[in-house]
């Protein structure tokens, strides 16, 4: 593979977990709670999106990914507001009965490719692709470029591209009206949302509904885009997530919503490249989460790191003085 | 119709247990529309108590809270404050630090705006600017500031406004001033008291400065051990002094006021 194709795929995978890095978003900047249903949301999407694919109806299947999202991020939210229980906790209690459900979803098997079995008219068994979101859009591409040999990641790269970008424009116009400002404000001074006759709950509720549906629709364009679904895709989605938003943060600063909501996006075509560059250099496929959460645990102590050098300098300062 | 009626409230906090407190023991108040009643005591006596009850923050044991006529004891905290503003010790916890003023305006007035799609509108700015005009801080320039750029008296003041905004049946101010330094403190005690009077808002405020209890409002209440100990108000009110104030509380409460964070001067 040429350099240009390494990027169109390392660009096209950034902008299918970009939903996932917007989810976490929404979790961890603007709601200010960790939630860990986001591990299990990202496999919900994809399993429910394989299901309702091979029934064909691919965009259906990712309606329904993200639905599935919403109503495990219900889970988490009651559990959170109205039983009380500790976020984190709440996330992982929703993690774990969700793997239960994917693995019912998918048939008591730990992966599920997007195909068929038809039986022709010489009575033999045949393997039928499912038609998918991506499979399409392709086919149209070819037809109107006229080139048979297109690059199939540039194709995914549009498509999702688009997709991304309407789905930060219209988060952003969201999170400016009377609902969207409710749940920024909850993350930020819940009881003043309260105070103002808000049922902060509620926002809650629909901050963690809307932060899990996209992660999970996420793990739904996931899988039309590999064609497959797997059980143990979504451990340590959470922190692949973060790196994203966190690496965003560092190019594009976190000043206002719509600049995060952006820098989440990017940060997820970086953190692409970057694990792009780092198979480029031999590193095996099964060190990207070392690496995912090695980048979290750098980014997120540069403050402090920052912080002790300065006060290193103002002791010695002191001390030069003295 | 009173404004607001408590009507012999109890609570006791860990009842049952070695720990039980009597917080308000048979708490009964009236409040005329237009009241404005300081209310006095030392640390314990159930001040906060009595508000947080009014608030909804927990559930009575016994008794009623009526608010211009509908009962409410039963009603959700944040059903409530459709009606009540209340403004606490702490300034940072009336705002929310990483939305701008007049988001955070918007907010508190989404209990009575119309329901346009986006929440910060032209129209309810331009009444958001009327607003932060009045507070003669220059706020009004600085809409778009993010409310945690401001100083603890520009980030009260706002608060102030904030639990006002929606005109509130009623008004409860926790001690709003105290963390505050002291010309911060009267600019914003003299706000309140020109907001209060323009919108002929019930209120009641919380003050460890029993000057400024006297001073401001038109009624006085001192709370010991949750109960209301003292009650003064109009021409007994109109001439007493801080001493006299002590002394009636001596012969009511039957002992000596604990003086400790109450200013007498």
């Amino acid at each position: 593979m040429n350099i240009l194709s390494l990027l169109i795929s390392a660009l096209s995978q950034g902008m299918i977990y970009a939903p996932m890095a917007l989810g976490v978003f929404i979790a961890f900047r603007i709601l200010n709670t960790p939630d860990l249903t986001i591990d299990g949301s990202f496999v919900a999407g994809m399993c429910v999106c394989a299901v309702v694919t091979i029934t064909g109806h691919p965009y259906l299947a990712l309606l329904c990914g993200m639905v599935t999202g919403a109503l495990a991020g219900l889970v988490t939210g009651l559990l959170q507001t109205k039983l009380r229980i500790n976020p984190i906790l709440s996330g992982i209690l929703t993690m774990t009965g969700l793997y239960t459900i994917n693995f019912m979803m998918l048939g008591g098997q730990s992966n599920l490719y997007l195909q068929r079995t038809v039986v022709n008219s010489a009575g033999a068994e045949t393997q039928v692709a499912s038609d998918t979101m991506y499979k399409t859009f392709r086919n149209f591409l070819v037809q109107l470029t006229g080139n048979r040999r297109l690059d199939n990641n540039l194709s995914v790269l549009i498509i999702t591209g688009l997709i991304v970008l309407a789905v930060a424009v219209i988060l952003s116009v969201f999170f400016f009206t009377r609902p969207g400002m409710a749940i920024r404000a909850t993350g930020d001074n819940e009881e003043m949302v309260r105070s103002s006759s808000i049922n902060a709950d509620m926002s809650r509720i629909q901050g963690i509904m809307l932060s899990n549906a996209l992660v999970a629709f996420s793990g739904a364009l996931l899988c039309e885009q590999q064609r497959y679904a797997d059980l143990n895709f979504g451990s340590g989605m959470l922190v692949v997530g973060l790196a994203s938003v966190i690496i965003g943060q560092v190019f594009f600063g976190k000043r206002s919503v719509t600049l995060g909501i952006f820098s989440a996006v990017a940060g997820s075509l970086i953190y692409r490249l970057i694990l792009q560059a780092a198979y480029k250099v031999d590193m095996p496929s099964y060190a990207v989460k070392l690496l995912s959460a090695v980048i979290v645990v750098i980014a997120l102590s540069i403050p402090l790191v920052r912080r002790k050098i300065a006060e290193k300098r103002a002791e010695r300062g002191e001390e030069g003085e003295a | 119709m009173n404004a607001l009626s408590l009507v012999n409230l109890k609570k006791t906090f860990e009842k049952g247990t070695p720990n039980a407190k009597v917080a308000l023991n048979g708490i009964s108040l009236e409040a005329a529309p237009g009241d404005f009643i300081t209310v006095l005591g030392s640390n314990g006596a159930g001040k906060s108590t009595l508000f947080n009850a009014i608030l909804g923050k927990f559930r009575l044991d016994r008794g009623r809270i009526v608010l211009d006529g509908e009962d409410i004891t039963y009603e959700k905290d944040y059903r409530r404050a459709l009606n009540i503003g209340c403004l606490y010790q702490n300034p940072l916890r009336g705002t929310a630090p990483s939305m701008t003023i007049e988001e955070n305006l918007a907010l508190a007035y989404s209990r009575k705006a119309s329901k346009s799609f986006f929440a910060v509108n032209r129209k309810d700015c331009e009444y958001f600017r009327s607003l932060l005009r009045e507070l003669n801080l220059g706020l009004e320039d600085r809409m778009k500031t993010k409310m945690g750029l401001l100083s603890g008296g520009q980030r009260q003041a706002a608060s102030l406004l904030m639990a006002i905004i929606a005109e509130p049946k009623l008004l409860l101010l926790d001690e709003h001033t105290a963390a505050l330094d002291p010309p911060t403190a009267r600019k914003v005690l003299d706000l309140t008291k020109t907001i209060v009077a323009s919108r002929r808002l019930t209120c009641m405020m919380i003050t460890h400065n029993m000057q400024s209890a006297l001073e401001a409002g038109n009624r006085t209440i001192m709370m010991d051990d949750g109960r209301i100990v003292l009650d003064v108000s109009g021409e007994e009110r109109a001439n007493m002094t801080v001493q006299q104030l002590v002394a009636r509380f001596r012969e009511t409460a039957g002992r000596d006021l604990a003086v400790d964070r109450m200013l007498l001067g």
